[in-house]
This record gives C-alpha cells, sequence and structure tokens, in this order.
C-alpha cells in the first residue's frame, strides 16, 4: 500500500502547475452563469485546450493528452489549487463525453468531442421534466420517428447551462406503448441543437437570480439519426452504464475540494478568534472532508487501474461530497461575519464573491445528479443490501 | 500508487477473522469486565502467535516490525470482534520502547520481545497528556508510565474506576518515587510517537467496531417485521443506515493515510494524518453506534444483547488517546 506518485506524474504535475501559473487570469472571470461570464468561460475553454488541459483523460485525436485517472486526478488538483476559472464544459466533459467512449459511433466522437474540447459547442443536459425529477424513467418528452431521423416534443427542466448553451443532450421516450411496470424501456438518448426550430429555451434565475439552467420547450423539433446515442430505445442503459464507473469519481473531483479547503484553512488564520473553538472544529472538519474525499478516490482509482470497478460506490461519493461542500462554504460565511452576506457582486465581497458563489452553487449539491435521497436508496439497496421499499 | 489492502494483508485480516470468530470473543469479554480474565489472557496469546503484537515490536527484539499499515489492518479486526484487553496500550508502550532505543536509551529491551511474544501484557499511560488511567493495569504485567519527560514503572494501581464500558478496567498508576527508567527529551519524544501509535490504533480498532455495528444491524432491520414488512424496507431506516456506511467508508482511507504517514518520517503531517483518522474514524463508530442502538429498539437498549458489548466501547474510544476536540485542534495547528 502506497499513496506515492511516479517520476512522470510528478512532471505532469509541474508541468500542469507551470502552464497553469502562466495562463489563469489574474482576476477571476465574471460569473459563468451570465452571458458574458459564459463568454469569458467559453474563451478560457479555447485557451485550455491550445496547449491540450480541457480534457486531458481524452486520446489525443480528439484534444487530449490521453492522461490516467490518476493524472487527470493530479491534473484537477492544480487546477483548482491555481484558483482557475469553473468549467463551463463541465456538462460535456464529464457527462456527454464518457457515454460517447462507451456507445457513441467513431463518426459522432469525430464529430462531437473535437468542438466540445474547444469549447466552441458548450453543452447543456436535458433530463428532468416538470413530472419526471427523482423518478426520471417515469419521463414524458416524446422523440417520434420521422424520415432519416426523429421529432422531440415535450418539455425539459432544470436544464443547466441551457440559458447559454449551444446543444443538448437527454433521454426521450421513443416507444410509447411502454408497460407501466417497466418505464425504463422504450426511452432513446439523443443530441440536439439549442438553437433548432421549434426549441424555445427560458431561462430561469436559481437562488440569486442566475439564469444557471432553463426549461426547454420542445415542439417537433428534427433530428437526425446520426445524432442518437447507442440503440433506439435503449436510452437508459446508455445513461446509467456510465452513471457508475470511472464517471463516479470524476463528476466532482477532490481537487476542487482540497484547494477549497486550503482557502478556508488561510482564511481561520487570518481572521479567526482562536478562542471560538466551535467555528475551529467546522474548520477542522472541512480539511478533515476534503482530505477524506481525496484518500477515497486514490482508493477508487486504485481499484480501477488494478482492473476493478466502482458501481454503486459513486453513490457514497454523491453524498459526501455535495455534503462537505455546503458544510464548507457556510463555515466560510461564518467566519467572514458581517461580510458573508455580501452577494458575489458586492464590490466588498472578499476573494472577489468567490465564498458567496461558491456557497450559491454547492446548494444545489444535494439535488442534481440524483438526489441525495436516491443515492442514500441506492446505498442501502445495492451496498447494504436492504429490501426495496416504497421511494 | 496503489492504495489498496494488498493480497497478505488481506489473507492476514482473514486469518484473523477466523481465529476470533471461533474464539466467541462476547464470552471473552463478559468475563474479562467481570475480572476474570484467563480466558482472555489465552486469547492474547492466540493473537500473539499470529503476529499481532509483534507487527509493533522491530526485528532486533524479535518482532516483524514496525508494520503501521499491518496495524491498521489487524486493529481494525480487533475492533470487529471486540477483543478486550489492553491492546491499544501494548502497542504503543512497545512503540515508546524502540523509539527510545534507537536514540541509544536501551531500557525497553527486555520488555519488547516478551511484548512480541505475548508473554507480557503491558499496559500505558501518559497522566498529563491524556487520561490520569491506564487501561487494565489491574491485569497487565507490566503499567509504564510517562509524565512528561519522565518514564517510570507502576508499582501498583488504584481502585478500578469502572468505565461506562465495563470492559475496560480503568485504574491510577501508582508509580515509583526512586530513580525513573529514563527521563529527558528523548523520552518526552518518544512519548508523543507512542501516542500517536496509541491514536492509530485506536481509531483502526473503532472503524472494525463501527462496521460490526452496522452489519449486525443491516442483518436485524431485515429480519425484524413491523407492519407486514421488514423494517428495512422503510426510508427512514435505510438512509439512517446509508449514512452510517458513508462515515466509515470515508473514515477507512484517513486510517490507512494515518499508517503510511506513521511508517514515514514527517512527523508534523504524522499527527495531522492521526489526528485526522481518529477523530474520524471514532466519529464514525459512534454514530454506528446510535444508530444501531435505534434500529434494534428497546433491545439495542438492554445490556443482555451482546450488541452492548459493541454500543458501549464506541463511546470510551471516542475519547481515548485524542478527544475529538484535540484531534481537530491538530489538524489545524501542526
Amino acid at each position: 500500500m502506497d499513496l506515492d506518485f511516479t517520476a512522470a506524474e510528478d512532471a505532469f504535475r509541474a508541468e500542469a502547475r507551470a502552464w497553469l501559473r502562466a495562463k489563469v487570469p489574474a482576476t477571476p472571470l465574471p460569473s459563468l452563469e451570465t452571458a458574458d461570464g459564459f463568454a469569458a468561460h467559453r474563451e478560457w475553454e479555447a485557451t485550455l485546450h491550445t496547449d491540450r488541459w480541457s480534457a486531458v483523460n481524452w486520446p489525443q485525436e480528439y484534444g487530449g493528452r490521453g492522461a490516467s485517472l490518476l493524472q487527470w486526478l493530479i491534473f484537477e488538483e492544480e487546477y483548482y489549487a491555481a484558483g482557475a476559472p469553473g468549467r463551463v464544459s463541465q456538462n460535456g466533459i464529464s457527462l456527454l463525453a464518457p457515454t460517447l467512449f462507451d456507445h457513441g459511433t467513431a463518426e459522432q466522437r469525430a464529430r462531437v468531442l473535437p468542438p466540445m474540447a474547444r469549447g466552441d459547442v458548450v453543452w447543456a443536459q436535458a433530463w428532468s421534466e416538470p413530472e419526471a425529477g427523482s423518478d426520471l424513467a417515469s419521463l414524458r418528452s416524446t422523440a417520434v420517428r420521422a424520415d432519416g431521423g426523429w421529432r422531440l416534443s415535450g418539455l425539459k427542466t432544470w436544464s443547466s447551462r441551457a440559458a447559454f448553451a449551444d446543444r443538448a443532450f437527454g433521454l426521450f421516450r421513443s416507444d410509447p406503448d411502454k408497460d407501466a411496470d417497466r418505464p425504463h424501456r422504450g426511452l432513446t438518448y439523443l443530441m440536439f441543437p439549442l438553437d433548432a426550430e421549434g426549441v424555445t429555451v427560458r431561462p430561469i434565475g436559481r437562488l440569486d437570480g442566475k439564469p444557471a439552467f432553463a426549461e426547454l420547450f420542445l415542439d417537433g423539433v428534427f433530428v437526425p439519426d446520426e445524432d442518437v446515442i447507442g440503440e433506439p430505445g435503449q436510452g437508459w442503459r446508455v445513461a446509467m452504464s456510465t452513471a457508475a464507473n470511472e464517471r463516479g469519481l470524476t463528476l466532482r473531483s477532490p481537487g476542487r475540494f482540497i484547494a477549497a479547503a486550503e482557502r478556508l484553512r488561510g482564511l481561520w488564520d487570518e481572521r479567526a478568534d482562536p478562542a471560538d473553538t466551535a467555528l475551529r472544529d467546522r474548520v477542522a472538519d472541512a480539511v478533515i472532508g476534503a482530505r477524506a474525499y481525496q484518500l477515497f478516490t486514490f482508493a477508487g482509482a486504485s481499484r480501477i487501474a488494478a482492473g476493478g470497478s466502482i458501481g454503486a460506490e459513486s453513490s457514497l461519493n454523491k453524498v459526501f461530497w455535495s455534503e462537505l461542500d455546503i458544510a464548507l462554504h457556510e463555515t466560510a460565511l461564518d467566519l467572514l461575519g458581517p461580510l458573508g452576506e455580501l452577494s458575489d457582486e458586492a464590490t466588498d465581497a472578499p476573494a472577489h464573491g468567490s465564498w458567496s458563489e461558491g456557497y450559491t452553487f454547492s446548494l444545489a449539491g444535494p439535488l442534481y445528479a440524483g438526489t441525495n435521497e436516491i443515492q442514500r436508496d441506492i446505498i442501502a439497496e445495492r451496498l447494504l443490501g436492504l429490501p426495496k421499499g416504497r421511494r | 500508487m496503489k492504495f489498496l489492502v494488498d493480497d497478505e494483508q488481506h489473507d492476514f485480516a482473514r486469518s484473523l477473522d477466523t481465529l476470533l470468530h471461533a474464539a466467541d470473543t462476547p464470552a471473552v469479554v463478559r468475563a474479562w469486565s467481570g475480572g476474570e480474565p484467563a480466558a482472555g489472557r489465552a486469547l492474547w496469546e492466540r493473537l500473539a502467535r499470529a503476529g499481532v503484537f509483534a507487527l509493533a515490536v522491530p526485528e532486533r527484539y524479535e518482532g516483524l516490525g514496525p508494520l503501521p499499515v499491518e496495524l491498521a489492518v489487524a486493529f481494525e479486526r480487533l475492533g470487529r470482534h471486540a477483543v478486550p484487553g489492553p491492546v491499544v496500550e501494548t502497542v504503543a508502550a512497545a512503540a515508546f520502547w524502540d523509539r527510545l532505543g534507537q536514540r541509544g536509551v536501551e531500557v525497553g529491551a527486555a520488555w519488547l520481545p516478551s511484548l512480541a511474544s505475548g508473554k507480557t501484557m503491558a499496559s500505558y499511560g501518559m497522566p498529563s497528556a491524556f487520561s490520569p488511567y491506564a487501561l487494565d493495569a489491574d491485569t497487565a504485567d507490566v503499567v509504564l508510565v510517562v509524565d512528561g519527560d519522565t518514564a517510570r514503572l507502576a508499582e501498583t494501581t488504584g481502585p478500578v474506576q469502572p468505565s461506562a464500558d465495563p470492559v475496560r478496567r480503568l485504574a491510577r498508576p501508582v508509580v515509583s518515587t526512586g530513580e525513573p527508567l529514563a527521563r529527558g527529551p528523548a523520552v518526552a519524544e518518544a512519548a508523543e510517537y507512542a501516542a500517536e501509535y496509541a491514536a492509530l490504533a485506536t481509531a483502526a480498532q473503532a472503524l472494525g467496531l463501527g462496521r460490526a455495528l452496522l452489519e449486525r444491524t443491516v442483518g436485524y432491520v431485515r429480519q425484524r417485521t413491523q407492519f407486514g414488512v421488514p423494517i428495512g424496507t422503510f426510508q427512514a431506516v435505510k438512509h439512517r443506515l446509508a449514512d452510517t456506511l458513508v462515515a466509515l467508508e470515508f473514515a477507512q482511507p484517513l486510517v490507512y493515510s494515518a499508517a503510511l504517514a506513521l511508517a514515514g518520517t514527517d512527523r508534523a503531517a504524522t499527527a495531522r494524518e492521526v489526528a485526522a483518522a481518529k477523530v474520524t474514524a471514532c466519529e464514525a463508530a459512534y454514530t454506528a453506534s446510535r444508530t444501531a442502538l435505534h434500529l434494534h429498539g428497546a433491545l439495542g437498549y438492554t445490556e443482555e444483547l451482546d450488541l452492548s458489548l459493541w454500543i458501549r466501547k464506541a463511546r470510551a474510544l471516542r475519547t481515548a488517546w485524542g478527544t475529538p476536540s484535540r484531534c481537530r485542534a491538530r489538524v489545524l495547528l501542526t
């Protein structure tokens, strides 16, 4: 058992660190949930891509570096330690791309991945519907066969990034004669442009008012066959097969939390009242939590490298980091005292508003990518072997 | 990087499981609590033969160690089976004497081989830094007490002060007033090193304890029926168990990382990692004990059920060799 990096991994870390030191903007970019911020973040993706840092773990032919999972973790540690911008392409890179690697065609990968890596095409997700949240398989938006493709109709909601993104991916019901007991059947995984005829995007303000997500009204939107991923009718399997395994590890990298915890420790050193041991304990818990998450991920990466896999264990991850993220940011805001209530747009906000922005962002963690209640059901049923019950 | 328990470590853990399963530890624990240590001593010797205590003793004193990762693996097993006795303190005493020996103070030479072989059961106390009591001081063959920079052996012990976990027989050691065993900065440093071993072994023990509590509780909620279905069908029950598993799963790698740190030379990093492991593993085990107690209903509140042996230990381990508050402070201050 060891936690050592090879000389090659150390060199990779040094290269990433040097590049980031030279290129990360000195002043944080405006929030990526605003039009200006979105454009600035898109440009940053192009900068990353110039030196193949936007998707390091992809094969070279698509703009990556063929990096190992461990190298990706190293890159992420350096990325967030350098205070680099949030990733506007996160949805595409961590959700759509792994699906294309597992289930897409060579033609789809060649067509979709390079523009994603450059930031030319930013992707939004189209999973939830007003009546299909945690019970995603009950979704009702349809894909109806048309000449050479499909026509999409229905309403998707809580579509992250969709206010400013270019394209979206999601699940649609292609077989309306579904067996009521098996709603997971008859779904198809499709990609479609957000500026296509028949698409209306209505941005939704998140808690701080920024249009971080949107409703998508779809009215007979044409999608060619080449934009179906996997077999029609097999969409649920396609979507879920990459929900576990590596993606369970890579949705939120430990580097993000290690960097935030280090900044929190800095804030404590700088501003804390040493007699306030209650606050000190919360800071320590955030530091310990980030370390635990990092080590848990190293163990998972070691397991994958040894030929193992990660399945329902990714639900442990999701519950852990989403709660850690909130606790960490709450602690920071409490440490900031009267300045803690300032919005990230206030010119007085410490750290360019990053604590306030980070807090708002963290509040969604227990909700997206499967609520933590769904994750706890998965943990209880698949890891602990408890009987299935009513949700 | 290969941050995984290897095959040999797995096999070692499995062999300890087999040994301890056959030993009927609940009966041994109840006897030990009642002041009848014979069965516990017999088990101690079997554990020694399996190599558990030799892991803390260096080869030049007929040991196999120090091997902190293997110690963590072993102590997780001891915790799982709620093994009684000063297991942590014996390891700490070995670490203390070994460290002192490395500094040329060979006062432990007479003890180390017999700690490894299981002939000697040691207790170890650091009254001003930790607890005024030494665990199982009435039963141990030797009680080592380090206060500041002075190491002495206890001549006798005060009366047993019953712990909330009755298997933990606490007593104040009464040390000799004559010439100490050793004195000086090397003693203080070795004591700090020994305390890290004690904290690591306690953390690993707590982890195993928590896992055993979770397993038993999962078994119980699968068979206990109310409203016509197993209570494990209900989300309120499931989610509490899921949270317990999350707590244990994220404590585990901290314990191994602390063991790796102890095998290295960075003392500040060791202090941080061990403190993080100690507080996290013990809190996870305590969470598991509360979950176990609650989900067993009134049964979980009884002394009669063997579950109580694990539940009560979880509370005691929380404060042994580093309170949660001390551990959290060390994570930030070192």
